[in-house]
């Protein structure tokens, strides 16, 4: 009987594995073109948006320079300036990591470190929850509370402003540096804590002299993946940012960042005026692949 | 504690002297390296058909990086390079890349058993499917086959439908044993299969090599001394990627021709 | 002094995450508060109307549709680019390109994924502004998530349970379907409803790759809204903040959802050992 079952096992084997082999090669070259997937696609995109956004500069005679720095946007006649653009995506960026950053920062802390268990327990899923739900529900509220807010108390003619687009990428940038800065600081091993504490150390004092410093990549990555969140956002700001073609001067100012020009102008532009709108893409990547690089400096250096 | 392990190695010698001297695995002027690294240095062996042997030596020594040479495990790493020559039956086993004939006749058992998460018995006939194999009938006695050849299978007959982590660490290397006897295999390699097993599991497992010693050629690393005294026909020293002295287990065991093997085996170092 | 100072920046630790947690959830329930009385039966499933009471059963279509589609494309390849990645590559250059264009993927903004969808697959690719137009999109947007997320899960996959197969004489495609995938199921299926969600979250893209109109689809070809482009649209156009926050509503509870499922997975498989 065993002998039986034995000749059985070597009839499969002795079949040759051709075939087997076959299959383990086509697989991995199909594994591999799965693979560059990803780099199709980006190189798809990137080349894509820079043909139609550069094309004006390169065929037409439009000057690169007086596209960045020109201050007028009037594309019935020609003029293409996205200088008050750029102004605006900073001023607004900025302004929400100002607010943003120490109020996720400091929750974050709270949460990895002296909230109570069962506060934590339920907090942290809840904002790891509020990261996932669309932006555009930020920009919902915002234009229904904010927005009449700022109007009623600063007696503007529009609430809809700089600060009303700095408040709501800021609110909407908190769940994201929350969750990834709460991981990181979580990540920092119980013995940093324990040898601060142990020479007598404040636990306030260890957790800003040792933990925190400690985290400091993973901190870094949350900043400016919210960052990035901020800088790319689109839908939620058109609601808050009012729209002027402007240079904002004060807070108060009505604006209009890149990516509210794009998609605002996209359904009817078309000609050089779509190419723009792609070049105006092209600024904001720019700006975006500066914040990758950043990033990437900075994870390597965390040494994960 | 020396005239122990050469007690042992006395007695053993007795059962030694019956077993069979075709040569079954011929590994001549290995080197094997990662990267730069040479880890392996001219490795000649001459390993016996139904034989024991053991490769014992101090961690680090290369004596697992051999036994991977034997399967081509060493394959699945990225940079690895090998020279020299082995022959399992007089076929040179890197002349050909299939390696997946190799491994169905040159089984492995390693240091902690890796069964997969499902049942005892998806595991044991996970190999033999993979092979084609889908006669009910032919699986259910192969499995059952081979639990009894890792004398297993009165302990694990009623519940082979349940999961095989389920198991003591013991059961858990048998179920493994016979999930590599499932494959019929000519030689089985064992990499320190009883290291992270307790006393009395461990002498189960010996029992059933020496017992699997009649069908199969068995090569084990080791850690354990009186473990390769036990249960080995013939043992090669290990150190710093060569091998220092392969005789007779119990020839290393009580008159080692060289110092260092003595130092070893009386436990000086290592 | 030094103890003056440790309180104080514990109120202010305090007083930080009382005002997160705090804005956060008067969002969340000024949403549920605005919104709430226009959930019923009939605004879930009945047809949209132009002129106000109709329902959102067309975006609930749409965005059904889009996340069908670009799941149906994107797990595979996703996954498949992960196995390769993770358990077949040489690491080297090619690899470290991979990875790199996966990474900067991630940080593309989606209204740049919008750009290239409208210029790639609206106009060079004619397939109009429609749901597959936008679900293409949204392939390329999720991929990296995909792949992200079967790479972790890949990883959790103990080397020892490759090598047990590999030992018996199975090749790596036997390996990979039979013991490796399995085992990371959990992991990739978690990434599977991220994904989902980055989907129903999305809106500048589709804006420009789906276009707006706000009726049932006839097909995939046909332009459509998404729930979130809707609640942008009728916010904008309209200014009906209730009507927003009840799509609101529905998208929170979609998120919720997902959010407790992959949790529940994930707890489910790593408490059964198989």
């Amino acid at each position: 009987m065993a002998t039986q079952h034995t000749k059985e096992v070597e009839q499969q084997i002795s079949k040759g594995n051709a075939r087997k082999y076959f299959f383990e090669k086509l697989s991995s070259k199909i594994f591999l073109a799965c693979a560059l997937l990803s780099v199709i696609s980006l190189l798809l995109i990137v080349g894509f948006v820079f043909y139609k956004g550069a094309n004006p500069f390169v065929t037409g005679d439009y000057s690169f320079l007086s596209f960045i720095f020109g201050s007028e946007w009037v594309p019935s006649e020609d003029k293409f300036g996205i200088f008050p653009m750029i102004v605006a995506s900073i001023y607004a960026t900025m302004g929400a990591l100002v607010i943003g950053v120490p109020v996720g920062l400091f929750t974050a802390i709270f949460l990895a470190e002296i909230a109570p268990k069962r506060v934590a327990k339920i907090v942290s899923p809840a904002i790891q929850l509020l990261a996932g739900i669309p932006s555009v529900l930020y920009g919902v509220f915002g234009l229904a509370i904010i927005v009449p807010f700022l109007q009623d108390n600063l007696g503007l003619a529009r609430g809809q402003s700089l600060i009303a687009v700095i408040l709501v990428l800021a609110i909407m940038m908190l769940p994201t540096i929350v969750t990834i800065a709460e991981t990181a600081i979580r990540a920092v091993p119980k013995s940093y804590r324990e040898g601060s504490l142990a020479l007598g150390v404040s636990e306030i004092g260890t957790i800003f002299k040792v933990v925190v410093p400690a985290a400091k990549s993973g901190i870094m990555a949350a900043i400016v993946l919210g960052l990035g969140r901020a800088l790319g956002e689109t839908m939620a700001v058109i609601l808050v940012a009012g729209n002027s073609l402007i240079i904002p001067t004060s807070l108060t100012d009505s604006i209009r960042p890149l990516t509210t020009n794009i998609a605002l102008e996209m359904g009817y532009a078309a000609g050089t005026h779509l190419e723009m709108l792609f070049a105006t893409g092209i600024v904001l990547f720019s700006f975006i692949l500066i914040l990758n690089f950043v990033l990437a400096r900075l994870t390597a250096k965390g040494g994960h | 504690m020396v005239m122990m392990v050469t007690e042992v190695a006395a007695v053993n010698k007795q059962q030694v002297s019956t077993a069979s001297a075709q040569s079954k695995i011929l590994v001549d002027d290995l080197n094997l390296f990662y990267g730069e690294k040479q880890a392996l240095f001219n490795v000649s062996l001459d390993i016996k058909e139904k034989e024991v042997t053991a490769l014992i030596g101090p961690s680090g020594c290369g004596k697992s990086t051999f036994l991977r040479t034997l399967n081509r495990m060493n394959d699945l790493i990225d940079g690895v390079r090998v020279s020299g020559n082995i022959t399992i039956d007089g076929e040179d086993i890197y002349a050909s890349n299939d390696v997946i004939k190799l491994r169905t006749k040159v089984g492995m058992v390693f240091q902690k058993s890796n069964l997969f998460p499902m049942s005892i018995y998806d595991n044991v006939a996970y190999g033999p499917r993979m092979q084609g194999i889908k006669n009910r009938k032919v699986l259910d006695a192969l499995v059952e086959e081979s639990l009894r050849g890792a004398a297993i299978w009165d302990e694990v007959k009623d519940r082979l439908k349940t999961s095989a982590l389920g198991l003591s660490g013991g059961q858990q290397q048998r179920i493994c044993i016979a999930r590599t006897i499932a494959m019929k295999p000519d030689v089985i390699l064992m990499d320190e299969p009883t290291s992270a097993l307790d006393p009395i599991s461990t002498l189960k497992v010996e029992e059933l090599i020496t017992q699997m010693k009649k069908d199969y050629t068995i090569v084990i690393v080791t850690h354990n001394m009186q473990q390769a005294a036990r249960i080995s026909d013939k043992t090669a020293f290990f150190l710093n990627g060569e091998v220092v002295e392969y005789d007779d287990t119990n020839v290393i065991f009580s008159t080692p021709k060289d110092q260092r093997t003595e130092d070893y085996v009386t436990g000086r170092f290592g | 002094m030094r103890q003056a100072k440790d309180n104080l920046l514990r109120a202010m630790l305090w007083g930080s995450a009382f005002v997160s947690v705090a804005i956060l959830f008067t969002i969340v329930g000024y949403l549920f508060y605005k919104g709430f009385s226009y959930i019923s039966f009939d605004f879930i499933f009945g047809d949209y109307s132009p002129i106000g009471g109709g329902g959102i059963f067309p975006m609930i279509v749409t965005t059904i549709y889009t996340i069908l589609i670009s799941l149906i494309i994107a797990t595979p390849i996703g996954i498949l680019a992960a196995v390769y990645l993770h358990e077949y590559a040489k690491q080297g250059r090619l690899v470290r390109i991979i990875r790199y264009a996966t990474e900067s993927l991630t940080g593309i903004p989606s209204i740049i994924y919008g750009l290239f969808g409208a210029v790639f697959f609206v106009a060079t690719l004619k397939l109009g502004m429609s749901i597959i137009a936008a679900s293409l999109t949204l392939t390329i947007i999720v991929l990296p998530v995909i792949i992200r997320t079967t790479e972790e899960a890949l990883k959790t996959v103990p080397a020892s349970y490759r090598e047990g197969s590999l030992a018996l004489g199975t090749t790596k495609l036997q390996t990979l379907y039979k013991v490796i995938l399995p085992s990371a199921m959990p992991g990739i299926l978690s990434g599977i409803i991220l994904s989902i969600g980055r989907i129903v979250g999305e809106s500048a893209a589709i804006f420009l790759t789906a276009g707006t109109v706000a009726a049932m689809p006839d097909s995939i070809f046909s332009s459509a809204r998404t729930l979130t482009v809707h609640s942008y649209l009728v916010t904008q156009e309209s200014g009906d903040i209730g009507l927003a926050a009840a799509i609101g509503i529905v998208l929170i509870v979609i998120i919720l959802a997902l959010n407790l499922s992959a949790t529940y997975i994930s707890k489910k498989f790593n408490k059964a050992d198989y």
